[in-house]
């Protein structure tokens, strides 16, 4: 509303050309809308510190994560030297999280950008091609998509043997067929609309007709279905450092904590549930951030 | 199907004055079924479909829903891959090797679309839109943008005011007119208006008409209109086509179609027009059932499922398009066999 009413503002005072310039552009619209959504701040707020302290670990913590000390096991939170306790082996919990975060974070994210880029060109050849370029894609991810995902990276992680890099391939293969899925249903919708049929109409090329029209109009939910997928996959990330498929001991990361202090969670059921709460404060930052970031940029709203 | 009627004597009388010019035009959908995506039938779209345009005049095209009309347009345009048939813009025949270019085509050819919104990148602004064709087209940024702002000039939008706006953010007309004026962007010589005007409401369709016809005059354009409303066919165009189950039944003048009708299926249409008068109220409805679904269409006429006047002959034989028997100018053509001399129909004039 704000906006109209500026406009005609504008237009009673200054000379249509000069409103041209003046008008608010895309992107500050959308710094605007942002800056009105408290929920989307707070979580972008609470995102930001979460990496910004993974990232900048050795500069915080001032013990080392490794160093075991055998009688501060299992101290509860509190304990001078160990504001958040001390875990089976005696390790400062909080260096330990904020460790923990550059490994659980990157194998969050990794995977899904991966597959992103994968699935997403994947899909776009297949829902603009159509026929049978897109029965031929589409029917390969359906075979993907025969398995439990957990189940499939557990599978591909096994196979390939334990390690971050092996997980980090088999948790990108897991995200490859629901994107393809997404972009392609999406870009099958936009490809029957009028505005690519104008666009080719207008002379356009396939590949302009994708990167001006298509592309635009994909990416918003694409990225949005995206985001949703990194939370996915840090528990997938955790699980599988979990079952001793990602991460090894004593490498911090938060699936595998959740996993080594599974044992103690009736010494000291609050530390042990630490490293689950991380993963799941950052799954869900993502995930309201990514909302809010979507609304935002959408300019029919 | 076995009409090859042979290439209407009409085309060659008015020669080389043709801005485009539309030979045996045919677009079978095939119908996909069985286990192996086999095609188990044929959907006639547009079958054997010829005529051409002069420059600057108007040829309207009406006819039912599901008659060809859209598929003759997207044809045109080549949006769609005709199965046979030749398109000749200027005298050149569009896409041959030695012919005119696709791409140099669309430059001289644009379409708007019936639905004005989704038409529209919802993403884009108006003047990027607009400015897209141009682009497309190796025009610089900066000057294509130019171009986008005095084309909207034209089509009477404040170019100050709406350049940055979004599709969602105007009205039902207002988008149309942008549509126009993305057409225009290319500052074609033929428009085809696909029912560019059959969503909008009826006074601000009125404004839009006017303004089509405006923009003729101004930048000497030619139009195909295609619409179902008789009553703005029949305002705006110098000819009319009517199509029936993909095939043309009668082209002619406006004169010719509306007052010398010579096709029962012309004269049907006519009479389901809604009059301002209401002494010319209709009792009857002038046609029952719907058109016969074109998969299968019907042998010999089209149209004898549903004329009045049907015979043994209609059935068993396709009529051609031919001049019109009652001499009212050499325009006037009516694929109708009591418009056919020898055709052994009993209404054939003497």
């Amino acid at each position: 509303m704000s906006r109209r009413a500026l406009d005609k503002n504008q237009q009673a005072t200054v000379d249509s050309a000069q409103v041209a310039v003046q008008s608010r552009g895309y992107w500050a619209t959308v710094l605007m809308r942002l800056g009105q959504d408290k929920v989307t701040l707070v979580c972008g707020a609470v995102l930001l510190t979460i990496i910004l302290s993974a990232v900048f670990a050795d500069a915080i913590a001032l013990v080392d994560p490794y160093k075991a000390n055998m009688l501060k096991r299992l101290k509860p939170i509190g304990t001078p030297g160990f504001p958040l306790g001390g875990d089976e082996m005696g390790r400062d919990m909080l260096t330990r999280l904020l460790y923990g975060g550059r490994l659980s974070l990157f194998m969050g994210v990794t995977p899904v950008v991966l597959a992103l880029g994968i699935g997403g060109l994947l899909g776009l050849v297949a829902g603009f091609m159509g026929g049978r370029v897109n029965m031929l894609i589409m029917r390969v991810m359906d075979v993907f998509y025969a398995f439990p995902s957990v189940l499939l990276a557990v599978a591909i992680s096994g196979a390939l043997g334990a390690g971050v890099g092996n997980a980090i391939v088999s948790m990108t293969l897991v995200f490859i067929p629901p994107l393809t899925r997404v972009t392609e249903s999406v870009t099958t919708q936009i490809r029957n609309l009028d505005y690519v049929e104008a666009a080719r109409a207008s002379g356009a090329g396939n590949l302009i007709i994708i990167r001006v029209h298509v592309l635009s109009n994909v990416l918003g939910p694409v990225f949005i279905y995206a985001t949703s997928l990194i939370s996915v996959s840090i528990i997938l990330a955790s699980g599988l450092s979990f079952l001793g498929l990602g991460t090894e001991p004593p490498e911090p990361e938060w699936g595998l904590m959740l996993n080594t202090l599974r044992q103690s969670i009736y010494v000291n059921p609050w530390v042990a549930a630490l490293p689950g709460a991380m993963i799941f404060f950052t799954s869900i930052t993502f995930n309201l951030l990514s909302d809010g970031v979507r609304s935002a940029m959408d300019v029919r709203l | 199907m076995s009409s090859s009627h042979p290439k209407p004597a009409g085309i060659a009388a008015t020669g080389s004055s043709d801005l485009l010019m539309v030979t045996g035009l045919r677009k079978y959908f095939p119908v996909l079924g069985g286990i192996m995506n086999r095609t188990v039938a044929q959907v006639q779209a547009v079958d054997d479909v010829s005529f051409s345009i002069r420059s600057g005049e108007v040829l309207g095209i009406v006819g039912e829903s599901g008659c060809g009309k859209s598929t003759t347009a997207r044809l045109l345009m080549h949006l769609i891959k005709s199965d046979a048939g030749e398109i000749a813009f200027d005298g050149q025949t569009v896409g041959d090797g030695d012919g005119l270019e696709l791409r140099e085509m669309r430059r001289q050819m644009q379409m708007v679309f019936q639905n004005s919104y989704s038409s529209l990148n919802p993403r884009l602004p108006i003047e990027e839109t607009i400015a897209f064709g141009p682009k497309v087209h190796g025009t610089p940024t900066d000057k294509a943008r130019a171009r986008a702002r005095d084309i909207l000039g034209k089509v009477g939008l404040d170019p100050g005011q709406f350049i940055r706006r979004y599709p969602h953010e105007l009205s039902g007309g207002q988008r149309q007119r942008v549509n126009i004026a993305r057409a225009l962007a290319l500052e074609p010589r033929l428009l085809i208006l696909d029912e560019a005007v059959s969503a909008l409401d009826k006074s601000v369709e009125a404004q839009v008409l006017n303004l089509l016809l405006d923009l003729k005059q101004e930048l000497a354009l030619t139009y195909i209109f295609i619409s179902h409303d008789l009553n703005v066919v029949q305002y705006v165009s110098d000819r009319v086509l009517v199509m029936y189950l993909g095939k043309i039944v009668e082209i002619g003048t406006v004169d010719d179609i509306y007052e010398r009708t010579r096709h029962p299926y012309t004269q049907a249409l006519l009479s389901a027009m809604p009059s301002m008068d209401p002494d010319k109220r209709i009792e009857t409805p002038p046609l029952t059932g719907d058109p016969p679904n074109p998969i299968n269409p019907p042998p010999g006429c089209r149209f004898h499922t549903r004329c009045p006047f049907a015979e043994a002959v209609c059935a068993a034989r396709e009529p051609e398009l031919e001049f019109s028997l009652a001499t009212d100018g050499d325009e006037h053509r009516v694929a109708c066999h009591m418009n056919t001399a020898d055709s052994g129909h009993t209404r054939v004039p003497a």
